[in-house]
Order: C-alpha cells, then sequence, then structure tokens
C-alpha cells in the first residue's frame, strides 16, 4: 500500500505512459528551476510529436533544447524563444509549429488549466496578433480577449524539497512557472533535490499541496546559469 | 545634445517616488536602477517572480535559482519576497505595480506600441511585455526618437505589430520627454542642447508644444 506516497525511485518510472503526440506543461523560466533530468528522460524515450508548453524552450544543448535535437517536439508554446538556434532554424523550416503567448497570460492558461477555469479574460494582447480571432469583450469601458486554459497529459516540473507525499516547497526564482505547470497535468511529475519524511515540512511553509503531485522523485541537477553577471567587490 | 543611454536612465529614474513597486524592462530601463537617489526607498519587480531585486551578485554569492527576468544572476534585497510567475501577473495585471518602464521599436500618438516583432526577421517573443503594457497604469517608454537614416519612431500610426493597444501616456527618448492625450503628443521636456524645430521635425503624428518646454535637468 503506497497511500499517498508519492516516491518513485528511476526517472523511467516517473515518466511511464509518456506516448507520442502528448502535450507536456513545463516549469521552468530560461534555464532556471527547469526539471532537466525529466527532460532527459524524455530524450532517451525518444517520444516524439510532443507539443509542449514552457515559457522558454531552453538553449542549444540544454534544457527543453536536447530535445529538438532528434525533432521530438512538433509545437511549443512560450513566450520567448531567442536562445536557441536550433529552435530558430526548426521554426523557420516549418518543422516547429510556435505559438507565442504572452508571460502572463501563459502563466494565467497553466493556473487555470489546473484550477477548473476553461477560459479567462485578459487585457492582455487585446488589438495585437495575439488577440487576433480571440473573443472580445468590453467590462467597464475597456476591451479584453477571451484566452482559454491549458491542460497537459503530464506536467513536468522541479521544486527544491519534498515530503514524500508530495508537498512542495520551491527555492527563490526557481519556483516561477513550477506550481501552475504541477496543477496543470493530468500526471505531474516533480523532481526536487531533497525528499525527507512526511512530518519534517511546517504546513504552513508549503508551497503546494501534494493533492497535485503523483509522482517524485530525487535528482541531481546541474543547474546551469544562463547569464551569469558578477559585480566586483 | 540627444541623451546618452545613462541620461536616459537618469531621466527615467527621476520619475520615481518613495514607496514605488517598479519594473524596469530589459536594457536602458534597467540602468535606471543605478539613479535611484539615496533618500528613496524604490523596490524593484521582477516579473519571473521576485520583488526586492537587489544588484548584481559578488563572485561567490552567485546563485543559479536566483535569477532575473533577463536571466542574469541577481541578489535580493532585505524585504524582498518570492512568488510564482503566476502571481508575479497578477500584481501586473492588477494594477498593483507603480512604474513600469520599457524600450519599443515604435509608439504613436494613440498610445500603441510595437516592440516584439518586425515582420520578416525572426521573431523571439513578447515575453511579458504585452502584460507590463495592458496591466500597468503608469508607463514610461524609453526608446531612441528616430532611426540612424532619421526615420521617426513616434509615429502617427504605428507600423508594426501591436504589442499593447492604447496603453502609453508617456515616452522618454534621447530628444524629448512626451506625454501622449487625445490622439496627440505634447513635448514636455527637451534633451539640453535639442531645439524644439528638430524635435518636430523628426516627430510623425500630431505635435503639440507648450509655449515652454524646458531642457531637461540632471
Amino acid at each position: 500500500m503506497s497511500g499517498f506516497d508519492k516516491v518513485v525511485t528511476s526517472y523511467a518510472e516517473a515518466l511511464e505512459g509518456l506516448e507520442d503526440n502528448m502535450t507536456i506543461i513545463a516549469g521552468g523560466f530560461g534555464l532556471c528551476g527547469i526539471p532537466e533530468n525529466l527532460i532527459k528522460e524524455i530524450k532517451r524515450r525518444g517520444t516524439k510529436g510532443l507539443t509542449i508548453a514552457s515559457n522558454n524552450a531552453g538553449v542549444d544543448g540544454k534544457g527543453l533544447g536536447i530535445l529538438l535535437e532528434d525533432q521530438q517536439i512538433a509545437k511549443m508554446i512560450a513566450s520567448y524563444v531567442g536562445e536557441n538556434a536550433l529552435f530558430e532554424a526548426q521554426m523557420m523550416s516549418g518543422e516547429l509549429e510556435v505559438e507565442l503567448t504572452p508571460q502572463g497570460t501563459l502563466a494565467e492558461k497553466m493556473r487555470a488549466g489546473g484550477a477548473g477555469i476553461p477560459a479567462f479574460f485578459t487585457a492582455t494582447g487585446y488589438g495585437t496578433p495575439v488577440g487576433e480571432g480571440k473573443e472580445v469583450r468590453e467590462f467597464d469601458g475597456r476591451n479584453y480577449i477571451l484566452e482559454e486554459a491549458l491542460y497537459g497529459d503530464f506536467s513536468i516540473a522541479k521544486a527544491w524539497k519534498a515530503d514524500r507525499y508530495g508537498n512542495l516547497m520551491f527555492r527563490k526564482t526557481a519556483r516561477n512557472f513550477n506550481p501552475m505547470a504541477i496543477t496543470a497535468g493530468k500526471i505531474a511529475v516533480v523532481e526536487v533535490e531533497e525528499i525527507v519524511e512526511v512530518g519534517q515540512l511546517d504546513p504552513d511553509e508549503i508551497h503546494l499541496s501534494g493533492i497535485y503531485v503523483n509522482r517524485l522523485i530525487q535528482g541531481t541537477f546541474e543547474k546551469t546559469i544562463e547569464q551569469r553577471t558578477v559585480r566586483s567587490a | 545634445m540627444a541623451l546618452t543611454r545613462e541620461q536616459l536612465a537618469q531621466r527615467v529614474a527621476q520619475e520615481f517616488q518613495d514607496g514605488y513597486y517598479v519594473n524596469l524592462g530589459i536594457g536602458i530601463p534597467t540602468l535606471a536602477a543605478n539613479y535611484i537617489p539615496q533618500d528613496m526607498q524604490v523596490m524593484l519587480q521582477s516579473e519571473n517572480g521576485l520583488l526586492g531585486m537587489g544588484q548584481f551578485p559578488l563572485d561567490e554569492e552567485v546563485d543559479a535559482d536566483l535569477i532575473n527576468a533577463g536571466k542574469q544572476t541577481v541578489t535580493m534585497v532585505p524585504g524582498a519576497s518570492i512568488f510564482s510567475s503566476a502571481e508575479s501577473f497578477a500584481m501586473i495585471r492588477g494594477g498593483h505595480v507603480d512604474l513600469t518602464v520599457l524600450g519599443a521599436f515604435e509608439v504613436d500618438c494613440q498610445g500603441n506600441i510595437a516592440s516584439y516583432m518586425i515582420p520578416g526577421k525572426l521573431i523571439k517573443g513578447m515575453g511579458g511585455a504585452m502584460d507590463l503594457v495592458a496591466g500597468a497604469d503608469n508607463i514610461i517608454v524609453t526608446m531612441t526618437h528616430a532611426s540612424k537614416s532619421g526615420a521617426s519612431k513616434l509615429l502617427a500610426e504605428c507600423t508594426l505589430p501591436l504589442t499593447g493597444k492604447g496603453c502609453i501616456k508617456r515616452v522618454l527618448t534621447d530628444l524629448a520627454l512626451m506625454d501622449i492625450a487625445d490622439g496627440k503628443f505634447i513635448l514636455r521636456e527637451r534633451a539640453p542642447g535639442v531645439s524644439v524645430e528638430e524635435i518636430a521635425s523628426l516627430t510623425g503624428g500630431e505635435l503639440i508644444i507648450p509655449d515652454n518646454v524646458p531642457e531637461m535637468t540632471f
């Protein structure tokens, strides 16, 4: 009996059931707080035709960028994709479909997906290419467009610390899209730096409840820094 | 003389008020953080999920889990807070950020802004810019007034696809500070040594020139 114990011991087990043409919602901002080992496992599995919603698409050789090497991504839903030459090439050739979505709208689409809200109105994108073809409604003299929620067959995300029930704590700005991404997937898979026993996390300090998490795995992380900027003492 | 990048940043910083929560875009807007007056408290919001962004870290302080919206390593000031990207944009969309500063390719006298896409060129994405311009009430756009060939970027109507419609009320260029109201640019200040005539000749769209247009002071 595993009850609420969400821990799995291998990455293969963590992504069991992931099939071609599925939709994945992924956490992370740039290379910060990305589920880097789960992404590597998707590459190892060779799953193709994926739709992936993630703020960014990694860089060449890192993060989601590695899934482009074998053309595993068919469609990318992202707000900014400018750091990746392979991505550019596949986008220009038409191999890769890209749906550019404003960052806040993307976050809210994930949140809505996880919260059972099928769509919402936002002023973001009204009168721009993003608003084209979308329903417009006026509230209090201002125009808003209808944006639909995002749902994933899987979510992949990274947190800092978890208990075995999948209660999660994030660390600094590695939180970013991870909490919403987790809630929006039918099967939410989370990798963490440390798993502690149940009862060791203060319930008041849990950032996301384990109810949203289906599978939990402890990993070790490279944590590549995209733009190392320092000041001198 | 057209303003330097540093002067643009200094002029932006003159818009800061004590107790302001401010979101600074990448580039010149970010430089404005260097000119926050000593006797003033301003807290910087980074839309990936940080309020209370500090300076760049010392080499030994670098933390891969702590970056800004430009993906640069940063630090936090005392009193900082961390939240998800959804909550970050709830702050922005909900009008809780006091001042937003960002760059643009074009602005027109209807308050439209184009800043993310040049047809025929590679489109990298809008990031958070569309949310910022739609959500904030108090926005300053910083940009060069005209292209190197002298083509105005302050227009009667934007030619590039829009980032936001009817949302810009203030533009700071290397030549002038302008307000936008009722479909017109209103010249408020000019860069030191730049004439009203020069500004007018490089501005598309209707321009109101008040009797007194002071030079900026730093």
